[in-house]
């Protein structure tokens, strides 16, 4: 699904991602876990395309074709989702209404005629009770006002709505309680299926206790110091970043 | 167009007998040039009582006294207009002179058109073309009939809806009442010659305790083509009557006059309510700020009794230069008057607009909400005055100032003027700037939609408070009119 090769990138000439090689397969989930300023986030925003990163050298191709060149939206519409870290407020635009205009664009850009909105509404409201999101949630302003636990459930219900190949999840799990933890988990795990893939960005083990990964990457300076499968996340939190480096 | 040398001659025999005009005239234009003879030249083409030629020619000897011209304080560049390099009486083109097809008009104008989704029949009366207009007359009615059942469905109810002109005909009285009472003749310098040479414009009366059931717009208005340079408005709603008035059209229209000075009159008596919602959309010259209509407008609303309430909503997205600060005296008690207002400059837009609250009466209230959009080279400037008198107890006013700006060669500017009297009032204002953040358009296009979709949907979320009160239908059209209005503005 995603490979990315000898990758290096620089945000005002300090190097942040070092000769990476990656790749995640169809149907896999894969945690990258590394402590602050390890590059993680800056590994998100470049699979989807956020301006302002130099790219050096290296390539990240989506299902065979190079994605460096391809603008983000296009890159969206071509399957590749990120759940942001820190959800942006978008005042006086009711969340179904930028909902609605996210899938139709996405559906334009691969020639599919707008959604019936009675139907877009449907599942729009069938998702948010499944994330046990009131029904008002859908007509408030885009995350404005939301708490923490909200704009990230908020983040999940897009995901589960706009249903990407490849779910780029950057630190999903900061600032949630337990009971939204589970909540998010349970949506994710329920999304997840042979035909898609997650990179699942975060620091801790909690969330990986519930989406189970099949492989796990411990992330530091910009590159890969260790990998293994579930084991090396019980590893990692009894030993701490600190034996990685 | 050619001035035709007949029309000449009749100015020139004008200037000789006080009272010419006696023939019957073809000609469609007058010569270019402001004098007394062209304002008695266009107030005989319109068949005009003497009281309103004498009106006229006392705006006339107004105008001539002043020692003011272009006002020099408005945050506005550009250059002034010659007033002798004008015509002043334009009847409506001649079918021959007009584009025989779509296909001669300007396909930036047809593109808008498309944008827009406006029917080709429609698009054709807007641009123009040759024979349009009576087709148009079906196109926007679907049927001739249903114009006239519109017509009959307000006579019944008593109200007046026509042009200004046959106001002046049929209704004498009222016009002869209430003209010049909201703006008088020597308010600016504008208002002046617009009461000197005011082509044409709408009229509306609601009697006592009429709600007006539709709104009444322009649009439907057919034979307002061709006021747009010199309209004067009037509007009297009656003790507890209730009138809400669209102007203007989002389908950018052709105009050959650089130079619209248009007035607006609204007067509200005992709890009466006024609504007037404005689209505004001329030309805004090009990319570089090649022509472009220069628009100074005066409108200005009187809630002249007790409990009466008068509401201006307007969008501007045309013209080079906008200056006009639609406004409300609230004279009567526990009245209240209300400004919305979204204008957007972009290119080499520039806009000098908002409004002014005059407290008279006691528990007197207003509202000012203003969102001001600039991109491109645009430059964009919130003027507004909150005025409390002495004797105006318990006044309350609240004002929202807000400017977002597009891209780093534009500009904002706000200059509030807040003069208060009494020390019962409560006034409040509130003004924020902010740009559309890289994060909020890198958020939109990881969802999918494109950087110009992004552009605006932040933007319409940023006026949806405005856009709340406008009707339904013009709320809409708004909308897609800024995103056609904001092409470019990114990337």
């Amino acid at each position: 699904m995603l490979k990315i090769s000898n990758l290096s990138v620089s945000v005002e000439n300090k190097l942040i991602i070092n000769n990476l090689d990656l790749e995640i397969g169809e149907g896999k989930k894969v945690a990258v876990m590394g402590p602050n300023g390890s590059g993680k986030s800056t590994l998100s925003n470049v699979i989807s395309g956020k301006p302002g990163y130099n790219i050096k050298e290296g390539s990240i191709k989506f299902e065979d074709t190079d994605i460096l060149k391809i603008n983000p939206d296009e890159r969206a519409a071509m399957g590749i989702f990120m759940a942001f870290q820190y959800p942006v407020e978008i005042p006086g635009i009711a969340n179904s209404s930028f909902l609605r205009t996210a899938i139709n664009s996405i559906r334009k850009k691969n020639n599919i005629e707008p959604v019936n909105t009675r139907i877009f509404l449907e599942e729009l409201n069938q998702i948010a009770s499944k994330l046990g999101l009131d029904k008002s949630f859908l007509s408030r302003d885009m995350n404005e006002g939301f708490s923490g636990g909200e704009k990230k459930k908020n983040e999940i219900l897009q995901l589960l709505l706009l249903k990407p190949k490849l779910c780029v999840l950057d630190e999903i799990d900061s600032g949630l309680d337990i009971d939204s933890l589970k909540v998010i988990s349970k949506g994710i795990s329920e999304y997840s299926n042979k035909k898609n893939s997650m990179l699942i960005i975060t620091h801790y083990q909690r969330l990986l206790d519930h989406v189970i990964p099949d492989e796990v990457h411990i992330f530091n300076k910009g590159k890969i110091v260790e990998s293994g499968d579930h084991d090396l996340v019980k590893i990692l939190e009894e030993k701490g970043y600190k034996e990685f480096s | 167009m050619r001035t035709s040398d007949e029309t000449t001659k009749l100015v020139e025999e004008a200037s000789k007998y006080k009272y010419g005009f006696t023939t019957n005239i073809e000609q469609d234009l007058a010569p270019k040039g402001l004098n007394k003879n062209i304002v008695r030249f266009i107030s005989k083409k319109k068949n005009e009582p003497k009281w309103l030629l004498n009106w006229r020619l006392k705006a006339f000897d107004t105008l001539e006294k002043r020692k003011d011209n272009f006002p020099t304080w408005a945050n506005l560049k550009y250059n002034k207009i010659d007033l002798q390099d004008i015509h002043y009486y334009a009847a409506p083109k001649s079918e021959d002179d007009k584009p025989k097809s779509l296909e001669e008009v300007d396909p930036e104008l047809l593109r808008a058109y498309n944008k827009l989704g406006i029917p080709l029949k429609e698009q054709e009366f807007l641009a123009g073309v040759k024979n349009s207009h009576k087709v148009a007359v079906d196109a926007v009615f679907d049927s001739v009939s249903v114009a006239t059942t519109f017509k009959s469905e307000l006579s019944k109810l008593g109200i007046i809806f026509c042009s200004f002109s046959e106001a002046v005909a049929n209704h004498p009285d009222l016009v002869k009442k209430y003209l010049g009472t909201v703006i008088p003749v020597n308010d600016n310098y504008f208002s002046t010659l617009n009461s000197a040479v005011f082509s044409d414009g709408s009229f509306v009366y609601i009697p006592p305790g009429v709600r007006c059931p539709m709104e009444l717009s322009t649009y439907f208005r057919i034979n307002a083509a061709n006021t747009g340079q010199f309209e004067r408005t009037l509007i009297i709603a009656d003790k507890n009557s209730y009138v809400s008035y669209l102007e203007g059209c989002t389908a950018p229209m052709r105009d050959e006059n650089q130079l619209h000075a248009a007035v607006v009159e609204l007067v509200a008596l005992e709890n009466a309510e006024i609504k007037y919602s404005t689209v505004q959309n001329w030309y805004p010259g090009d990319k570089n700020g090649k022509g472009g209509i220069y628009n100074f407008v005066t409108k200005r609303g009187i809630c002249q009794e007790a409990h009466s309430k008068i509401s201006w909503t307007q969008v501007e997205t045309g013209s080079a230069v906008t200056w006009k600060y639609p406004s409300v005296i609230l004279k009567g008690d526990h009245s209240s008057g209300e400004f919305y207002s979204v204008a957007l400059s972009h290119n080499c837009q520039q806009a000098d607009t908002g409004t002014k609250m005059i407290h008279i009466g006691k528990n007197t209230s207003s509202r000012i909400v203003s969102k001001g959009i600039s991109a491109g080279r645009g430059q964009q400037t919130y003027r507004g005055l909150v005025s409390i008198l002495p004797k105006a107890d318990n006044t309350k006013n609240f004002t929202q100032c807000d400017s977002l700006l597009i891209g780093n060669d534009c500009g904002a500017h706000t200059v509030p003027y807040i003069d208060v009297r009494n020390k019962s009032s409560d006034v409040a204002h509130e003004a924020s700037t902010s740009k559309i953040s890289e994060e909020q358009l890198f958020f939109c296009l990881q969802r999918g939609i494109t950087e110009e979709d992004a552009t605006a949907l932040i933007v319409n979320g940023f006026c949806r408070e405005v856009f709340k009160s406008l009707p339904m239908e013009f709320a809409v059209e708004a909308k897609k009119l800024l995103e056609l209005s904001l092409e470019g503005a990114v990337g």
